[in-house]
């Protein structure tokens, strides 16, 4: 019988020939993660257990990454219990400031994440390792907890909505643009419990850095898991981060069969797509940059967990070098993991920033949720790179946040109100 | 059995305006009470008693994983949510944590603010007390009641784990 590539990764992980949507498994994971916020309550949560190890100290990840380097006392007190913790099971993927990333762009980095792996993560953002052909997908802190003691979690098999991008990308159109149109036109729950497959000419053409954009905001639809077929790009990332990292692991590739059924098909023809801006308070709440109107900011935001890897950074720079940032506004610029921040020395980009006006952070989520590094005041209106525009995300519950590309991003900075590159 | 005043709220209520991230640097479940639903009303927390029940559309819970959502619910006193649909990941932290979750489309458009709402437990059966209407919620699958009857997931998985 057909089953499509999510199918066939959750089988293979509770020992199946197959699965069908609706069904519920025991599978077996290949990696559990949390963050600041979320592993210290599955932290107090294993504990309760009673077990005295972790199911594998390997297959483990704390990413202390969302309001680090610590913003103040209870924050210190929060990654102090994760540090402790990691040293009490031996935990090898305990990440320390200085070594720090974003967790999304963190662990693909470092080859954590494979294809047809399984991994849960306490943060709704997981699912951007489906980038990779891996299933991955958000839970909350007591699975965690129950994943670390037992190394299993309890999923319900998603049925699939198949989306097909034809032909080719418009100039400035990235990855998130393909997202934010999708879920401009099924809503913040079009795709609530399914799997997203992500297909088409043109995500065959799309760098890993943006196929990452698209699969971390699966969510942001409520999907369960967002998953493109690896093919030879994901390949040679997979390589390459192997080669680096010196990892022997195996990894499995999984492709859906032809005749795998889907709750759904779309097409989008991507000649009918532009750079996409999500207006307050939903990221569904999309318009085309040509239908933007006059939109005053005064804060840009460029990084993230969706938007903060080296293609990102290179693409703010080639729009930012040589210029410098509107006087009324500020430009905070995240770049999601240590690597990046290093390639942006060598590549000349931190000096493009620089004389560009822009602030430049040390890898953190920040104020992505509006814990510091730019937190927003009453009023404040920000473009940000970023996955969620909900009310109060980046600050005062009065302000207010457009999401966007990278380019457009950039291009308003200069602009001092929401534009295109073009206009420049 | 619960029996409490309902409290609506529209669809699409994120985890965000549940508990703000600015308040998460803790994960104290009576500090985080201190500021459940702030970001949707910033007056609910003085409007509700304890007992109360949250009323609200689809997509309840949509956005981040943070399980601080249904524990500050859970934690100011709020005794189930009865919502037309919950996100996938607060739907399961709710489970995970004993948090009483309910869903119907009928009796979310059936229950206006201020009503008096009677739920029985065991078989999801909602009774608008005021207008005297019943309401049947989705069963829950076995293998959920299983870790609701445990009491939540940790007790569910410490019992399988020492037999």
């Amino acid at each position: 019988m057909a089953m499509t590539i999510t199918e066939k990764i959750l089988a293979a992980h509770c020992g199946k020939d197959r699965v069908n949507p609706g069904e519920l498994i025991n599978a077996k994971i290949d990696l559990v993660l949390g963050n600041d916020i979320t592993a210290p309550p599955a932290i107090k949560e294993f504990e309760r257990i009673g077990v005295n190890r972790v199911f594998d100290k390997d297959k483990v990840a704390l990413v202390p990454d969302h309001f680090t380097p610590n913003k103040d006392i209870k924050s210190a007190g929060q990654v102090k219990m994760m540090r402790e913790f990691a040293r009490k099971y031996n935990i090898t993927n305990f990440f320390e400031i200085g070594c720090v990333g974003i967790e999304h762009a963190l662990l693909p980095e470092l080859g954590l994440a494979l294809p047809g792996d399984l991994i849960i993560g306490a943060d709704s953002h997981t699912c951007t390792y489906g980038a990779l052909g891996a299933f991955s997908t958000g839970v909350g802190s007591t699975d965690m907890a129950a994943a670390m003691a037992t190394g299993e979690v309890w999923l319900k098999v998603p049925e699939t909505i198949k989306f097909i991008y034809k032909g080719k990308l418009n100039k400035w159109v990235e990855g998130k643009d393909l997202i934010l149109y999708t879920i401009g036109k099924i809503g913040v729950d079009g795709a609530r419990y399914m799997a997203m497959e992500f297909t088409g000419e043109a995500i065959k053409h799309l760098s890993m850095d943006q196929r990452f954009t698209m699969a971390n905001m699966a969510i942001e639809a409520g999907g369960k898991n967002g998953i493109i077929e690896p093919d030879d790009i994901a390949i040679k990332y997979i390589k390459d981060v192997m080669k680096r990292n010196n990892i022997k692991r195996n990894y499995t590739l999984y492709k859906s069969d032809p005749d795998a059924k889907y709750a759904k098909v779309i097409e989008y023809d991507c000649g009918d797509i532009e750079p996409q801006v999500a207006f307050p308070s939903l990221p569904s709440n999309t318009k085309p940059i040509s239908k933007v109107g006059n939109v005053k900011l005064d804060q840009v935001v460029i990084g993230s967990c969706t938007n903060g890897r080296i293609e990102d950074m290179r693409t703010a720079a080639k729009i930012l070098k040589g210029r410098k940032k509107h006087k009324d506004l500020r430009v905070i610029i995240l770049p999601a993991t240590q690597m990046v921040v290093k390639q942006m020395v060598k590549e000349g980009l931190m000096d493009i920033f620089i004389n560009a006006q822009c602030a430049v952070s040390t890898p953190t989520c920040g104020p992505c949720l509006g814990g510091h590094m730019g937190v927003l005041a009453e009023g404040e209106h920000a473009i940000a790179t970023t996955n969620r525009n909900f009310v109060g995300r980046m600050g005062h519950p009065k302000s207010e946040v457009y999401l966007s590309n990278v380019a457009i991003a950039a291009a308003s900075a200069i602009l001092g109100r929401i534009g295109s590159p073009e206009e420049i | 059995m619960i029996l409490g005043r309902a409290h609506k709220f529209g669809d699409n209520i994120d985890t965000d305006a549940i508990i703000p991230a600015r308040h998460l640097n803790t994960h104290d479940p009576a500090e985080l009470a201190k500021h459940v639903m702030e970001d949707a009303d910033p007056h609910f927390v003085n409007k509700m008693k304890v007992n109360d029940i949250i009323v609200a559309g689809e997509n309840f819970g949509c956005g981040s994983s943070r399980e601080h959502a249904p524990i500050a619910i859970k934690a100011a006193g709020i005794s189930a949510v009865i919502a037309k649909s919950f996100a996938r990941i607060f739907y399961r932290n709710a489970i995970n944590i004993g948090l009483p979750i309910f869903e119907s489309k009928e009796a979310v458009d059936g229950i206006k603010e201020g009503d008096e709402v009677e739920i029985e437990l065991t078989i999801g059966e909602i009774r608008n007390v005021t207008t005297k209407k019943n309401y049947r919620s989705a069963p829950f699958p076995p293998f959920m009641q299983q870790i609701i009857k445990a009491g939540g997931l940790i007790e569910y998985v410490r019992r399988k784990l020492n037999g």
